[in-house]
């Protein structure tokens, strides 16, 4: 009964991961005003290399927390969050309501259109040569 | 980039730099009231966390630092001529201003301030040019605005928040003139984002 149940488990995490994967798989939104948008973070971040906050590049499926060698706020290692499309959405509404504690001093965006636009945009560097693929 | 409009910005940056000048006298006064004391600081912060104005304040120190260090790029780069050298070493020193408050402030608040890390990563093998190497100056510059309009309203203090607001507001001009070297509109929006 036990693998069963373990076997049942695995199915539906399994499923889970896929309909997350799928969810990133084709992110809706603009990639063209979204590139506009990143200007925005460009004080901190930069997509290929670690700033005052993390690299880009890597960030679709990543936990948050792990980029080795990033010095990260204790409540962002403890977040257990990976990043995908619909936690990068909440996160970027409001950095410190998502992750009280965050080194993140940023009140958000909180256009949605503008949160998909700048996912897309972050979606599409990911696949690109920017990120090296 | 226009090297017309390089040749020919001399006159205008002996302006800016008066101006520059002029906002200098304004910020040491923003500067000097959130200094004023930790009283003054915590009298204000009832019921918000002073954790997070610390927070805020370390990251945006964070960057501050990166500015400086990017700037010592840009001039050792030996790709700036005067009197865009000049410029650039006026915008560091401001930046270097914004490091000291900041430190300062977040040693008043009790907290522990950032220090500059060793080095810095920047995308040198893109900085062929003086032009490369304003562009990605005015990239980090309006970054910078993006990021303390950001931080501003999150501040539980108004000091705090009045002292990011001028910061931001340097920041502005620096990304406005670097556009004007450019050979850009200068400022193409009437409002930030």
């Amino acid at each position: 009964m036990t693998s069963v149940r373990q076997a049942v488990f695995v199915i539906v995490l399994a499923a889970f991961a896929a309909s997350a994967y799928a969810k990133d798989a084709k992110v809706p939104g603009d990639p063209g005003n979204g590139e506009m948008i990143y200007a925005r973070c460009a004080a901190c971040h930069a997509l290929a290399y670690d700033r005052t906050g993390p690299r880009h590049c890597g960030l679709f499926g990543r936990r948050a927390g792990s980029v080795e060698g990033f010095t990260y706020s204790p409540a962002m290692k403890r977040s257990k969050i990976v990043w995908n499309a619909a936690t990068l959405d909440g996160f970027l509404r409001s950095p410190l309501t998502y992750v009280p504690g965050t080194a993140m001093g940023y009140a958000g965006v909180t256009d949605a259109k503008e949160r998909t636009d700048l996912i897309a945009y972050l979606k599409r560097a990911n696949e690109s040569p920017l990120c090296g693929k | 980039m226009s090297l017309l409009l390089l040749d020919n910005a001399p006159l205008a940056l002996a302006t800016r730099r008066s101006f520059l000048g002029k906002s200098g006298v304004l910020l040491s006064g923003a500067a000097i009231a959130l200094l004023a004391g930790q009283e003054a600081l915590a009298a204000t912060n009832a019921g918000k966390s002073t954790a997070d104005d610390i927070r805020i304040l370390n990251s945006a120190l964070g960057a501050e630092f990166e500015a400086i260090a990017a700037y010592q790029v840009g001039a050792e780069s030996g790709l700036l001529q005067k009197p865009v050298l000049d410029l650039a070493v006026t915008f560091q020193g401001h930046h270097k201003e914004h490091a000291d408050v900041l430190g300062k402030t977040i040693a008043k608040l009790g907290g522990k301030a950032v220090v500059a890390k060793e080095r810095y990563t920047f995308p040198t093998d893109t900085l062929k040019s003086q032009a490369d190497v304003l562009r990605f100056a005015a990239s980090l510059e309006k970054g910078a605005v993006s990021a303390y309009l950001g931080a501003v309203p999150l501040f539980g203090n108004s000091d705090l928040a009045k002292a990011a607001a001028s910061i931001l507001g340097d920041e502005a001009m620096h990304w406005a003139i670097l556009r004007n070297a450019l050979g850009e509109a200068p400022v193409p929006v009437a409002f930030m984002s």
